[in-house]
């Protein structure tokens, strides 16, 4: 056995008395489970917590608990039938968890988290002396989406109904109608996500919530193809927009000032150069995106290659001009 | 030493006993009653091992009160206010529970992940059911992918100075800062630590991406105390959020493109359908954005920014005049 430190076993076994006393007869392996521990060290847990109790140390100033079978029972808690308040960071954790729930479009019922909030923070209030409470924030700082739409899709999912979603496509600047399988509500770097079978491309999506326009719950189930598996919850943003290995590739020569494209974007390879700029290669699915892009970013970005882009991109700026008389 | 079963056991029947207690009791007589001090021998030995374990408790966020019985007492004695230690009442409706849930999964770092287990741990210890697995179809996630997050959020917590190597943006010269830290804020998915810096005796926010892997916290604990009345968020979302809008653009659409542009703006107050009003912060930015559309969006107003994507247009076409060369080098 490695020794554990007190840290971590003390407050586990302040709040094992209590968490049983709610429990009788809960087997031996579920209060392993809920503290994460193994059952093994949860039996020499409940050895320890015998053996205390009040001065006197008598049969009945110990802490007294009974086993039968694989379940066990506190026949008497010794004073200990509440848990401890929440430490600082405890409390903390949770209220800013819950602040930032509030805060994300579309992932949690608003209302509900407002008044869980408010009762952990009541809950905690005593606990929260010290500089420890907010030591953490989070804000997602985005402008809020259809809230009725938002409202829909969230239903969707949680009565696994098939949507019909006016969604607006980043890439392909457009506005268009398709019908999905809802799987999953994703949160990641601040923005909410559906990820669903989309029927029309026959594959499975992201929606990113603030792009969907409208909703409308279909009175039909969700029935992903079982072929269709929900995918590892990427690192960040930049890791939902991953293009596939299909797709086209540009080598781009970056100016100091356009630096943060690679930041931004995923990239192939990134190559720094002397001056603070950078040769990268990057990939991307549609011309039409990656053109726009391009002429946004004028003098501080050079296509490399291929010559197709650069010319789309000439072709492009050149059309402008002429439409401002330029 | 004894070994660290024993000092738990102690910490146990030390908590019982302060608990079950109305009177203030003496070190003294916690020595002769509490079980689990008798193996101190002497003086010395016992209190030594009595002020590690007060230590360890008041870590833990046990509250010990200390006080005198009497005004004929000389020495101080300790006990707990039952309705100190113990979480309050809290009842949650089911919908309120699972919220609680979704909140205790949002975090990945190990440190606060941890800390919110625990807290609901301690709420189902009060009888409160929070299913950790409640709606399992959501999966919020705030991320802590970078290395300085972990030592940063520590010092922040103990109020410990630090330094490390930091670079203003991708392409500038790494430099050594001393910032004393007030805390660490996710703010639209990316993180940022708060607090004053040294060198540049301000308030300053800092990428954690752009903070190497040599966060070292200098000095001891306690040392910074973060201003009365600082808002983090607010000090971030001033610092790393879109600038106010100053102005107005007025840009005319191409029917039925740019569809991004027209999501963005308002309607035009005049009434022409294929115009929209966009809110001008930075004209660089909006150049940008305008100009990456070609012929689908041309701006009327104000004359700066038409300049400026007349300006960024003429840049794109001229780019890449180089550009064949470059392809049969590749």
């Amino acid at each position: 056995m490695t020794a554990e430190g007190v840290t971590d076993r003390l407050p586990r076994l302040l709040t094992l008395v209590p968490w049983l006393l709610a429990r009788p007869g809960v087997p031996v392996a579920d209060a392993a489970a809920e503290f994460g521990i193994t059952e093994s060290q949860l039996r020499r847990d409940l050895e320890l917590l015998w053996m205390c109790g009040l001065p006197g140390y008598g049969p009945g100033d110990l802490v007294d608990l009974s086993f039968e079978g694989d379940t066990v029972t506190v026949v008497y808690d010794a004073g200990l039938s509440r848990p401890l308040r929440m430490s600082g960071p405890e409390a903390a954790t949770l209220a800013v968890a819950l602040r930032a729930l509030a805060d994300a479009p579309g992932v949690a019922d608003t209302d509900a988290v407002q008044r869980a909030l408010a009762k952990i923070e009541q809950a905690s209030g005593q606990a929260t002396d010290g500089p420890v409470e907010d030591a953490v924030a989070v804000g997602l700082g985005r402008a809020p989406g259809n809230a009725a739409a938002e409202a829909a899709v969230r239903d969707g999912v949680a009565r696994h109904r098939a949507l019909r979603l006016t969604y607006y496509s980043a890439s392909r600047d457009a506005v268009g109608r398709r019908d999905v399988d809802p799987m999953r509500l994703l949160l990641v770097d601040g923005s909410t996500y559906l990820e669903a079978w989309c029927r029309r491309a026959e594959g499975v999506r992201m929606f990113r919530l603030d792009r969907v326009d409208d909703a409308e719950v279909l009175d039909e189930p969700s029935s992903p193809p079982s072929t269709a598996t929900p995918r590892e919850v990427p690192a960040d943003a930049a890791g939902l927009l991953t293009p596939d290995g299909r797709q086209q590739l540009a080598a781009l020569r970056l100016a100091p000032a356009a630096r943060w494209v690679a930041e931004y974007y995923p990239m192939e390879d990134v190559v720094a150069d002397d001056d603070g700029g950078a040769r990268v290669q990057m990939r991307y699915g549609d011309r039409a995106w990656m053109v726009r892009l391009l002429l946004g970013l004028g003098e501080h970005v050079e296509v490399l290659w291929p010559a197709e882009l650069a010319a789309a991109r000439a072709d492009r700026a050149a059309e402008a001009l002429g439409a401002y008389g330029s | 030493m004894p070994p660290p079963t024993a000092r738990a056991e102690r910490l146990v029947n030390l908590v019982l006993a302060l608990l079950s207690t109305r009177q203030f009791l003496t070190a003294e007589r916690i020595r002769t009653t509490v079980a689990g001090y008798e193996e101190a021998r002497t003086d010395e030995a016992f209190y030594r091992m009595f002020e590690r374990d007060k230590a360890e408790l008041r870590e833990l966020g046990v509250p010990l009160e200390t006080g005198k019985q009497s005004v004929f007492d000389t020495v101080d004695g300790y006990r707990i206010a039952r309705g100190d230690y113990e979480l309050a009442a809290i009842d949650l409706a089911p919908d309120e529970a699972t919220a609680v849930a979704l909140a205790a999964r949002l975090w990945d770092s190990p440190q606060l992940a941890g800390a919110a287990r625990t807290a609901v741990t301690k709420l189902r210890a009060a009888g409160v059911e929070v299913d950790p697995a409640a709606a399992s179809e959501v999966q919020p996630r705030v991320r802590t992918t970078e290395p300085a997050f972990a030592p940063l959020l520590a010092a922040a917590r103990a109020g410990r100075v630090v330094t490390f190597t930091h670079r203003s943006h991708p392409a500038a010269d790494p430099r050594t800062r001393t910032v004393e830290p007030w805390g660490v804020v996710s703010y639209r998915g990316r993180w940022y630590l708060v607090g004053h810096d040294r060198d540049r005796d301000d308030v300053r926010c800092f990428r954690l991406s752009r903070i190497a892997d040599d966060v070292t916290a200098v000095g001891s604990r306690g040392a910074v105390t973060r201003p009365e009345g600082v808002d983090l968020l607010d000090l971030v979302a001033r610092s790393a959020g879109p600038p106010p809008a100053t102005g107005t653009a007025r840009v005319r659409l191409v029917p039925g493109r740019a569809a991004g542009l027209r999501r963005a703006g308002r309607p035009d107050p005049q009434g022409d359908p294929d115009v929209v009003e966009l809110d001008l912060s930075r004209i660089e930015t909006l150049a940008r954005w305008i100009a990456g559309h070609g012929p689908d969006a041309l701006v009327l107003e104000p004359p700066e920014l038409r300049a400026a994507v007349i300006d960024t247009l003429r840049a794109a076409r001229d780019a890449d005049a180089g550009a064949p060369a470059a392809e049969l080098a590749r």
